[in-house]
């Protein structure tokens, strides 16, 4: 029994079966398939219900009738719903795998909060209004809180704790500043207290045209860090004898995350728990291995997003519930699950 | 270093261990917050030099200083103070508890708790102030109860109580932001000032209950004060000294709970008190343990001199006390991640 290695470090030491690997890819396929219903489910369920011809009718023969213009504009918010999603969940897996972290994500570490924060100095300092303009801001401000949070708890023996304490506190430092500058300006307020709860219901088409480059070139980042990540897992020493590159993956994998999250955040507002709970949920059938961890997330967190959306449509009838809310209603529990599972000498 | 502790002895043979600086901080920190307060008093439209203040406060004042002082300004400055030594005391409750200095309660979502209660009132039931104050303190006590309960396993205490914290504060965040976004933009900004805290025409209604409270749960706190000070050697070692520990904790804490919400429902969650009073106690005092009587009179001293800097400090615009807190306590948050990452102890 003692010789017995546990199963993630087998998976991580040995290439894994080649039937393993298919029933892996196999699973792929089958999230794919997965978050196309949900997209569907997105776009069909509103205020004004969609039969499933409608919707086909709506997205390849599209002719003017009511149905397909309800579909094109829930077509901009399903989109951003997927490209957001993807975006955290691979951010929370990246930062997960950086930090050593099983409770890393987003937006405890502050980095929503640091984007929300410089978002809001755009509009109320400096008279942004485009998202393209704010969305530089955004950068900046996720930068600076990922960067601050990750010198005070991260850089030398990074706890759980540590991370989570130094990420709320400073998200508690921004949340005041917020809320000076609402005092201050209604006009703010007015427009604040519905971005700040994280809502994919502002999408259009020009937004996602605005933030997809982002998306994109933040995907494919967080995607070529599987390996190097992979290496890391195994400590520092050996990552090193493995060639691996230690602080320009480090620095890459914060230019992912911030990238990624910053660009989410300005297009939906402030989105928490999604980075948190989907790489849980993948890692707990795929093993340690990045190189499946990050598709899966990428593919799996849209699903969580655009299903959590949906749920919001559906609860609040004839109003909606913001997604941000949802996640965050869902998310909590699933923290403290994990919170209470782990043995407090782990953390 | 030089020892500060002193042993006194009564002739009976009964004796207490007095540590000699502690009390002058102790002193010096009263002697702060009643000046403020003094000052404080005479701050405003009508400006009242502070010997005419004391003066109208033994009454001996003329009738105009009477009414400003008696009936407008000095119920300000006693819930100024008796909110701050609430949250002073609280913070260090709960910090000794979670054995971690950012474990205040407005991290562990306490502050938030008592705003959904709060916004639910303002939001839903378009409450007046006594509404208001009443949907806090449940707001809180519910909260501190779910983090108690969800933290429990075979005893609270520690991280899980910290990060269990964080957990409820992010999903009650959520509650407050949706109450927020469904109340029209009048109720909104009334419930943003109320979020931020804020003394504006506070009057001896809000005075009694605090004071109230406070009578019955100052003397509880302190009276533990040494099993809490055990405690922070782990829970087997006070266990061995004779401390019952679970009990001693439910009991610190529920009255941490109590202290923190009956002040959010006076003021709103002034922010940072309950982190930086603590902290900044005990590193005047440089002793070790919970520091309870120094963290009191320090939260005390830090509000009503906040109150008097929101006043002064911004020209004609008055802003709630809670934002000079909030910024004051953002800065002082960074230099201590600072330093105690240098030190190793969070």
């Amino acid at each position: 029994m003692l010789v017995e290695s546990p199963p993630e470090q087998r998976a991580e030491t040995a290439p894994a079966p080649p039937t393993r690997r298919v029933v892996r890819a196999f699973g792929l396929v089958l999230a794919v398939a997965i978050l196309v219903l949900v997209a569907m489910a997105s776009i069909a369920i509103g205020a004004k219900e969609l039969s499933l011809g409608q919707v086909w009718h709506g997205l390849f023969e599209d002719s003017g009738t009511y149905g397909d213009v309800v579909v094109a504009e829930r077509m901009s918010r399903t989109v951003l719903g997927l490209l957001a999603g993807a975006a955290l969940g691979l951010a929370g897996a990246v930062l997960q795998a950086l930090t050593r972290n099983p409770l890393a994500d987003p937006g405890l570490l502050g980095i929503n909060a640091g984007a929300s924060a410089a978002v809001v100095t755009a509009i109320t300092f400096f008279g942004v209004t485009s998202l393209s303009g704010y969305v530089w801001f955004a950068f900046f401000g996720a930068a600076a809180v990922g960067a601050l949070v990750w010198f005070l708890g991260g850089s030398r023996g990074a706890t759980p704790v540590r991370l989570a304490l130094a990420g709320t506190a400073i998200s508690a430092a921004l949340y005041g500043y917020l809320q000076a500058v609402m005092i201050m300006d209604d006009a703010a307020l007015g427009k604040m207290r519905f971005w700040t709860v994280g809502s994919l219901s502002a999408a259009t088409d020009s937004t996602i045209e605005q933030v997809l480059p982002f998306l994109l070139a933040g995907t494919i980042l967080a995607l070529a860090l599987a390996r190097p990540l992979n290496a890391m897992a195994m400590g520092d020493d050996t990552a090193k004898a493995l060639g691996a590159d230690l602080n320009r993956t480090r620095a890459l994998s914060m230019l992912a995350a911030t990238v990624l999250c910053g660009a989410a955040t300005a297009a939906c507002g402030p989105i928490v728990f999604v980075g948190l709970m989907v790489p849980h949920v993948v890692r707990s059938f795929t093993g340690p291995d990045l190189r499946w961890i990050l598709p899966y997330a990428a593919i799996l967190s849209p699903v969580l997003l655009l299903g959590a959306d949906v749920i919001g449509r559906i609860v609040a009838r004839p109003a909606e519930l913001q997604v941000g809310i949802v996640t965050a209603i869902l998310g909590g529990p699933v923290f403290i699950y994990l919170v209470r599972r782990r043995r407090t000498a782990q953390l | 270093m030089k020892t500060t502790n002193r042993a006194v002895r009564s002739p009976g043979g009964l004796s207490i261990r007095l540590d000699v600086r502690a009390l002058v901080v102790v002193l010096l920190l009263l002697a702060t917050a009643l000046t403020a307060s003094v000052v404080l008093i005479g701050t405003g439209d009508f400006p009242i030099p502070a010997a005419d203040v004391l003066r109208t406060l033994f009454g001996q004042g003329n009738e105009g200083q009477e009414f400003i002082v008696n009936e407008l300004r000095l119920p300000r400055v006693l819930v100024g103070l008796l909110v701050g030594a609430s949250l002073g005391l609280g913070g260090a409750l709960f910090q000794s508890i979670s054995r971690n200095p950012l474990g205040s309660p407005d991290v562990l979502g306490l502050g938030q708790g008592a705003t959904a209660g709060a916004l639910t009132m303002i939001v839903l039931f378009s409450g007046d102030a006594n509404q208001i104050a009443l949907g806090a303190l449940v707001g809180g006590l519910v909260t501190g109860l779910a983090i108690y309960v969800l933290a429990w396993k075979r005893g609270v205490h520690g991280y899980r109580l910290v990060l269990v914290g964080i957990g409820v504060s992010a999903i009650v965040t959520a509650v407050n932001g949706y109450l927020l976004t469904k109340s029209d933009i009048v109720d909104a900004a009334r419930a943003v000032v109320w979020m931020t805290g804020s003394l504006d025409g506070r009057d001896w209604d809000q005075v009694w209950p605090l004071l109230g409270l406070c009578a019955v749960l100052v003397p509880l706190a302190l009276c533990n004060a040494r099993g809490l000070r055990m405690m922070e050697m782990g829970d087997d070692v006070s266990y061995a000294l004779g401390v019952r520990v679970e009990r001693v904790r439910l009991l610190l804490m529920l009255a941490a709970v109590l202290l923190t919400a009956s002040a959010t429902a006076a003021a709103g969650p002034v922010s940072f008190v309950a982190l930086t009073a603590p902290q900044l106690a005990r590193r005047l005092t440089r002793s070790p343990g919970p520091n309870l009587l120094p963290s009191l009179c320090m939260g005390a001293a830090l509000l009503v001199t906040a109150d008097w800097l929101s006043q002064r400090a911004f020209g004609a615009e008055q802003l709630p006390v809670g934002v000079v807190t909030g910024v004051l306590g953002g800065v002082y948050l960074l230099w201590l991640l600072v330093t105690e990452r240098k030190a190793g102890r969070i």
